[in-house]
């Protein structure tokens, strides 16, 4: 029964989920931290550092990890078969049916407002993980860090030259997850502080 | 046999596109290269579609990619095929994570992840924000040109809601249905 629901909790997300990973973070949320109490908002960031440096969608990857901890390792299939079960429903009805959908102005326009909410629910959800993962200065300057240097490299073209797409592999998400993690061992091994970090 | 074959390419597509859904987008049309299951205009089609339809896009593209070149057992099995080296991966990573938990070493990596995780997500919501609140198209750009100025009002009106106390409570879907609503009555893309 347990995993029934847990096949349906995760449809749910599937199915509310518009755009990529990112989108699916709201709904995250209220979903498994707020209503199910299958993880924190702590985790969940844990587990998207970890989709970004692993094979694989980050949204599969999430409720993989979700699914696992809760329930092992079936409970991390079944979540996962969960989450993409209304994606193989929709679209195979949308393929066999409706190929030209992207293109009915109905479907754009509503799209358009979709995405609108889109940007302001992910403000809205880093603003409630900030809560848990910014506690101390330290951790301020690593956030800052990361996000100027993840903005140059999602707004800033680089020149197609050997510096160019040397700064552009340099400043992948992987990479900056990876030296901020050897930044946290440098920083809070020695002090070697228990109990502050996972629950 | 297409069937393998398809388990096969979308196993390598999984286990090779590091992040997220846009990752898989070289590699299919890679696939599309060497197999000449679908051109770059059908990948475009289903790229559209894909952003268009709730899920997660590259679960998304898959379903589509599998179901066009082998009706629905291939959509099922692209999916599959996907998803399976994730799987894998992450089952092993969530074991280790689970034994090692009380590291100091592992902790210590956590504390700086988290806020570079939360950067990240910033930087993602600040990229589709680009995409979805500003106009860079136009021949010249001035301040009343810049913005979509019906998305933005849109997303400032629901981050607001989300910040106040009674409306907070309300399931972020409710917001996702009522933004559908008035993109499509007020005609939000122009179609």
């Amino acid at each position: 029964m347990e995993l029934l629901k847990m096949f349906l909790t995760f449809a749910k997300v599937g199915v509310m989920t518009f755009g990529g990973g990112y989108a699916m973070l709201p709904i995250l949320q209220r979903e498994i931290v707020e209503k199910q109490k299958w993880a924190t908002d702590a985790e969940l960031t844990d587990y998207f550092a970890i989709g970004q440096c692993t094979p694989g969608i980050i949204a599969v990857n999430t409720a993989t990890f979700i699914g696992r901890k809760h329930k092992g390792v079936l409970g991390g299939i079944v979540a996962t078969l969960g989450v993409v079960f209304p994606s193989l429903v929709i679209i195979t009805l949308i393929a066999a049916f409706l190929t030209n959908f992207a293109d009915i102005p109905l479907v754009r326009n509503a799209l358009t407002g979709v995405n609108a909410c889109v940007v302001a629910l992910i403000a809205s959800s880093v603003i409630k993980l900030g809560k848990s993962t910014l506690k101390n200065s330290p951790s301020v300057v690593i956030f800052l860090c990361v996000l100027a240097l993840a903005c140059v490299a999602n707004f800033v073209p680089f020149p197609a030259v050997w510096w160019g797409k040397l700064l552009d592999t340099v400043i992948s998400p992987a990479v900056l997850i990876v030296c901020a993690g050897v930044v946290g061992v440098i920083l809070w091994m020695p002090a070697g502080k228990k109990g502050g970090g996972r629950e | 046999m297409i069937y393998l074959r398809l388990i096969y390419e979308f196993f390598k597509t999984g286990l090779f596109a590091v992040g997220g859904g846009l990752a898989t987008i070289p590699f299919l049309r890679d696939m599309g290269a060497s197999t000449g299951w679908f051109t770059d205009a059908d990948l475009t089609t289903m790229i559209a579609v894909s952003e268009s339809t709730p899920g997660p896009m590259g679960v998304n593209m898959a379903t589509y990619v599998g179901f066009h070149i082998a009706g629905i057992p291939g959509a099922v099995l692209a999916t599959l095929g996907l998803i399976t080296p994730s799987i894998i991966v992450i089952l092993i990573i969530a074991g280790f994570l689970a034994r090692f938990r009380q590291s100091r070493l592992v902790d210590a990596a956590f504390k700086g992840l988290r806020p570079a995780s939360t950067a990240l997500i910033a930087a993602a919501g600040l990229s589709v924000a680009k995409n979805v609140l500003l106009d860079l198209g136009g021949a010249e750009t001035t301040l009343a040109t810049l913005f979509r100025w019906p998305a933005l009002l849109l997303a400032a009106a629901v981050f607001v809601c989300m910040r106040i106390k009674p409306l907070s409570k309300l399931h972020p879907i409710v917001f996702i249905g009522v933004s559908a609503v008035l993109g499509a009555v007020f005609r939000f893309a122009g179609a």
